[in-house]
């Protein structure tokens, strides 16, 4: 893992990537030290100084109820991570156990996981996430449960795939001469071997979660105010087209450097992955 | 000749399977709100004989394997139900909107793979070179902004700073079109009328190209992977050293086994665009399917929900069917092999 970082730190693209994440990381969990006015992520208002462009004051302009903008964006990070987070935690851990089990198992329990697999992939995931956004509250909670619904389902997939293919290696088939039970060989034998894929999957899908999270809210379905959410933010601006651009513009490449960030550096795990095998 | 029909019926059956669970799925999700769907549908004031006539109408006071049964039964008669939102029978509302969000689907893919497919092979041809990093690197960013950033993006560049395009609509008011197939592009050339239809196509163009862009990334990132893996290939380098033109080479020898596996994920990434067709159509004001299922989601109008959602799982399904049929016409080996896969 050690020798993975440095080869990460010496690829320039991957290398800014790493700086991008760091960058968001650290803003948002110091934010309350570096941004100017941190009272402004939550529901107050002052309003002789709304809707600025951005000035020296508010670099990034501020909003229609006079909160600095740049303040805003920096607190959302912390909603954005911290949903990216939980819905990769409760949702890979499930399609990792689907899928090691369909794949291994073979026969009438592969063909049934498999399937309803293919269910939840065959509705696109935001018109599932909607759906369910819509049928329970619009909270932050309900957000996460949604896009965790549909998130599970590609991790099946891939683990399928790979343990289909791994369990005619020598080792499994070993393990299975030995006598080991059917658990041990698909959590102990089979599993560390796919962690790769997963690893470099969950840092693609980081930025994606995100990326997902942030359209519901741009639809009016995710986080709701007062919390500071890009989406939202992105969503409020657009219809103070053209003349109060920076309420749309900043927040989206906010969005942009955190995807564009998970992504450079998933990218580059994968490029090292293929490179092993 | 046989496998292909054998193919086409394996995987039109595999479809069934799966329409029946995205039917189980929906229902089970129309079933998981809190709450009384008549009592819903009535709003606060109506009385609780009036809730109840609607129970008994609706069959809510029957076990759930035969709510089910009903449901399933009113579907495939075509029935979705009435809207709450509109008033109308949901296959209506559906009817009207849908053909204005697959047109802007439609185009958004034609857009992804004209453009998409020829950057990848571009990229891979000059591998490691400053064009090909270029290109990398633009396709990533396109690939990490939600469509409707980029939607908000080129239209401030495209509509308002730089007047090129317009800023939201199909097409211009005076234009009078009949309705035929409800895609304008093809009505305007039924219609005869040239004009219209380059209005028509100037009004597309920029929410086309906002929903492409990640999946032009996409496509120009597997292309190019699939394309270096296939240049890697002995077949490729007896050509060149027959001297056969890199032209020659890259569009006809490399180029078809490259693309298969780029057709899967092209299939997959249509389905993302019915879905982000919703985020660009809100930002262009464009008049499909989204505004009507935002609209009925923060209604809560459980039959127009249900029925949008059944409807582009049904499209992205069919997509995926025609996918697999491309790429079996493709390779010759899943043609010609007795059991595909």
């Amino acid at each position: 893992m050690k020798l993975k970082i440095k080869i990460l730190l010496a690829n320039p693209l991957s290398f800014m990537g790493l700086l991008l994440i760091s960058l968001v990381f650290g803003s948002a969990i110091f934010a309350d030290f570096i941004t100017p006015f941190p009272l402004h992520k939550g529901a107050v208002v002052d309003f002789s100084n709304f809707n600025q462009a951005p000035n020296l004051t508010n670099i990034m302009g501020t909003d229609l109820v006079g909160r600095d903008l740049f303040t805003r964006i920096i607190y959302a990070f912390r909603i954005s991570i911290m949903l990216g987070v939980v819905v990769l935690i409760i949702s890979v851990p499930i399609g990792v156990f689907m899928g090691l089990l369909a794949g291994y198992s073979g026969g009438k329990l592969d063909f049934v996981l498999m399937r309803i697999t293919d269910v939840f992939l065959s509705i696109p995931p935001l018109v599932l996430a909607m759906a369910v956004m819509g049928l329970l509250e619009p909270t932050i909670l309900n957000g996460m449960l949604a896009v965790t619904a549909m998130w599970w389902p590609w991790y099946t997939r891939l683990i399928y795939n790979l343990t289909r293919s791994e369990k005619e290696e020598g080792y499994v088939v070993a393990a299975e001469v030995v006598g080991a039970s059917r658990w041990h060989i698909m959590f102990r034998e089979i599993l560390p071997n796919c962690t790769h894929a997963i690893i470099t999957k969950m840092t693609l899908d980081f930025g994606f979660v995100i990326l997902i999270v942030s359209s519901l809210s741009f639809l009016g379905l995710g986080v709701q105010a007062p919390t500071p959410d890009l989406g939202s933010m992105v969503a409020e601006g657009a219809r103070y087209l053209p003349d109060s651009w920076w309420l749309t513009v900043f927040p989206g490449l906010a969005i942009l450097i955190i995807v564009f960030g998970f992504n450079l550096v998933g990218d580059a795990l994968r490029d090292m992955m293929d490179t092993d095998s | 000749m046989s496998s292909i029909l054998r193919l086409i019926v394996q995987r039109i059956s595999l479809a069934l399977i799966v329409l029946i669970g995205v039917s189980m799925l929906i229902f089970a999700i129309a079933r998981l709100i809190p709450g009384d769907p008549a009592r819903i549908a009535l709003g606060p004031n109506a009385t609780v004989e009036q809730v109840e006539i609607l129970r008994e109408t609706l069959h809510l006071n029957d076990p759930i394997y035969l709510q089910y049964g009903y449901f399933v039964r009113d579907i495939s008669q075509g029935d979705l139900g009435v809207s709450l939102y509109t008033n109308r029978p949901v296959t209506t509302d559906i009817a009207q909107f849908l053909p204005a969000t697959l047109e802007l689907v439609i185009v958004a893919g034609i857009m992804m793979i004209c453009i998409g497919l020829p950057l990848g092979m571009i990229s891979a041809r000059y591998k490691g070179q400053f064009i090909d990093n270029l290109l990398r690197v633009v396709s990533l960013l396109g690939v990490s902004a939600p469509s409707f950033v980029w939607a908000v993006i080129l239209m401030l560049l495209f509509a308002y700073f730089l007047p090129i395009f317009p800023v939201a609509g199909r097409i211009e008011d005076t234009y009078v079109i009949k309705a035929v197939t409800g895609f304008l592009l093809i009505d305007t050339l039924i219609d005869g009328n040239i004009d219209a239809f380059f209005n028509a196509f100037w009004h597309i163009f920029l929410p086309a190209f906002a929903l492409s862009l990640s999946g032009i990334g996409q496509a120009a990132r597997l292309t190019r992977a699939n394309m270096i893996e296939t240049y890697n290939k002995p077949y490729i380098e007896m050509m060149r050293a027959y001297g056969v033109s890199p032209f020659r080479i890259a569009s006809r020898y490399a180029f078809k086994p490259s693309l298969i596996p780029s057709l899967t994920i092209i299939g997959l990434d249509f389905a993302a665009m019915l879905g982000n067709a919703f985020l660009v159509e809100a930002v262009f004001a464009w008049p499909g399917l989204s505004r009507y299922g935002v609209a009925v989601i923060l209604r809560k109008d459980l039959n127009a929900i249900v029925g949008t959602v059944l409807i582009i799982s049904l499209t992205f399904v069919l997509v995926n069917i025609i996918v697999d049929l491309l790429i079996a016409f493709l390779n010759p080996r899943i043609r010609y092999s007795q059991r595909p896969k």
